[in-house]
């Protein structure tokens, strides 16, 4: 049940009924917390409880005060003359005001709180939960339980970050350092939370159960697999080997997912839409990390040894200019589709 | 008052009520009218100190900072069970770290057609926002640490990387070679358990018991990456 803030100023009953109007608009509409809900019949865990008690008690806390500067506002009425009392009044008003606005910003940073509950594990429960990522469950009648943590997730995204950096290993990559680091923080990051999101936005769609939390941490215990796949192939450039592990590990953490989904979804299109997005992207996620940063290295080889380029073998990113015979035309090839370089270069 | 009741809160549990009883602490009661001087919350030992320390020379201020720092350096290096970086916390150690780490990694790619400014950027950047990172998960996770205090820890434990980045410079200017890769990459090696081993020595104890590993492993992975940046350094 998805609670929202009443607005405090609903009960208002205080000796200034002028003034009352002016508090509400600044109430505004409840605090900046993201509201969780609390669906379905397989989370009954009480992580989502604990946000709404926060967000409840907080709401109390904001009533108190009000209620309390409503009191002082009505004994300052009897002792004064009009204008002292005016000023009074508005001189509190401002006060409350400001001081809400204050302890709105500052619940801003509270909100750390309200993430809290995401990250109540133990490490046996993660090492659990991380075997579990790779195991898909047959059980497609009844929806499966997700667990809803965000420190797994968090921490499998920041080791891929990790691995894809280490995967530059040769100290030529000094000069492209600078971007590749933004640039693998940037990809994991926006993988993670984007696709998350479109998913989400699917599984809207196809009226699925699911919640973001629940997206969120199943997309990033997906990562898993992936993580374990690029930390052995960018060690071992093997290409059979990479397309091994690709089909293996990243199919079956892809399966994980897709049962999971499966299980609660309703309908044999909206299934096969929701799932079949998602294994696309996953899969195709992983073998982009392992091309784009393979090309990279595959690249810095060329300069470094010629033309020497089997046939089959990948295109590198740019004609080396040190060719003789492609000197001139370079620049011309360097903007023509990379089919045509290979041809060309391969003479 | 509701404050009142969630201050009572049991810091032993897991609940996250104690840390409600923060915000009481600065919370402004109802009865100070709005003119009238401002007064600052804060120990009244630090305004002291600062009125008595406002006539001494520059240099008096400087030498007693510097040595406080040099001081916390010398229990980075060799780390014992002590909380003298938690108790008098300072920021300026691991600026001068951090800013001696960017400037010496920068130097790498001047001469290169790759403008140098990101590099330094790029550093001050990752070691600031992996240090904030760390510091809120480990305050998620039920540590008693505060912000601050989480931020210094992690910042003076980059000395020892520091100290890498420095003899892995003085070694490059060798002759390149396998020998010189095996040379810098044991040093690297060496310095970063040193500064894993330093860092948990100083958080460790601000943890629950039982997860401490959940805390310290990215730690783990942010001084790899600061690592892997000293490692993969070369001067061309």
């Amino acid at each position: 049940m998805a609670t929202t803030a009443a607005p405090a100023g609903g009960a208002r009953s205080g000796a200034g009924p002028e003034w009352g109007g002016f508090e509400e608009n600044i109430q505004g509409g409840g605090s900046a917390v993201i509201d969780m809900e609390n669906m379905d019949d397989t989370s009954g865990s009480s992580f989502e409880d604990m946000g709404e008690l926060h967000q409840r008690l907080r709401e109390e806390e904001v009533d108190a005060d009000a209620a309390a500067a409503e009191e002082e506002d009505g004994e300052f009425l009897g002792m004064k003359g009009f204008k002292g009392q005016l000023s009074r009044q508005v001189a509190d008003q401002m006060w409350q005001a400001g001081k809400r606005q204050a302890s709105r910003a500052f619940s801003l940073y509270a909100n750390i709180d309200i993430l809290r509950p995401y990250f109540d594990v133990e490490p046996a429960q993660v090492r659990s939960r991380l075997l579990e990522s790779m195991i898909p469950v047959k059980m497609v009648s009844f929806p499966q339980k997700i667990a809803g943590e965000l420190y797994g997730p968090l921490m499998l995204v920041f080791t891929l970050v990790a691995i894809l950096l280490h995967g530059m290993k040769t100290s030529d990559t000094i000069i492209r350092e600078g971007t590749l680091m933004g640039t693998a923080i940037g990809t994991c990051f926006g993988y993670w939370l984007g696709v998350s999101s479109f998913i989400y936005f699917l599984a809207y769609l196809c009226n699925a159960q699911i919640t973001m939390l629940q997206m969120l941490a199943l997309l990033g215990y997906g990562l898993f697999g992936h993580c374990i796949v690029l930390f052995i192939t960018y060690n071992i450039h093997l290409h059979a080997l990479f397309y091994l592990f690709w089909l293996l590990v990243g199919g079956l953490s892809t399966l994980r997912m897709v049962a999971v989904l499966v299980s609660r979804t309703v309908g044999p299109t909206q299934r096969l839409l929701l799932c079949g997005t998602l294994a696309a992207l996953h899969m195709l996620f992983l073998l982009y990390l392992h091309f784009a940063y393979h090309k990279v290295v595959e690249g810095i080889l060329d300069t470094l040894e010629g033309p020497n380029i089997p046939p089959m073998q990948r295109v590198p990113r740019d004609i080396p200019a040190a060719l003789p015979a492609a000197r001139l035309s370079a620049t011309v090839l360097n903007a023509t589709a990379k089919a045509v370089a290979v041809t060309l270069q391969s003479h | 008052m509701a404050k009142a009741a969630e201050s009572s809160g049991d810091p032993g549990t897991t609940t996250p009520r104690p840390l409600f009883a923060g915000l009481s602490d600065i919370s402004i009661s109802q009865d100070i009218p709005v003119e009238g001087e401002i007064t600052i919350p804060m120990r009244s030992q630090i305004q002291e100190f600062d009125s008595s320390t406002l006539n001494e020379s520059v240099q008096n201020t400087i030498m007693r900072d510097l040595k406080a720092v040099g001081k916390k350096f010398m229990h980075v290096l060799y780390p014992r069970k002590s909380n003298t970086l938690l108790r008098d916390w300072d920021l300026w150690g691991p600026l001068i770290l951090c800013v001696t780490l960017a400037l010496m990694l920068q130097r790498s790619s001047v001469d290169s057609e790759k403008d140098g400014g990101p590099q330094f950027a790029e550093v001050f950047v990752i070691v600031w926002f992996g240090a904030v990172t760390i510091t809120l998960n480990s305050k998620l996770l039920g540590g008693n640490i505060s912000f601050f205090q989480s931020l210094c820890v992690l910042g003076y434990c980059i000395l020892p990387l520091t100290v890498a980045m420095l003899v892995c410079r003085l070694v490059l200017l060798a002759e390149p070679g396998p020998v010189n890769f095996m040379v810098r990459l044991f040093v690297v090696i060496v310095m970063f358990a040193w500064s894993i081993v330093a860092s948990t020595a100083f958080l460790a104890d601000s943890q629950p018991p039982n997860r401490k590993a959940l805390a310290i492993y990215p730690v783990f992975l942010f001084y790899f990456v600061i690592s892997w940046m000293i490692l993969t350094f070369t001067p061309q």
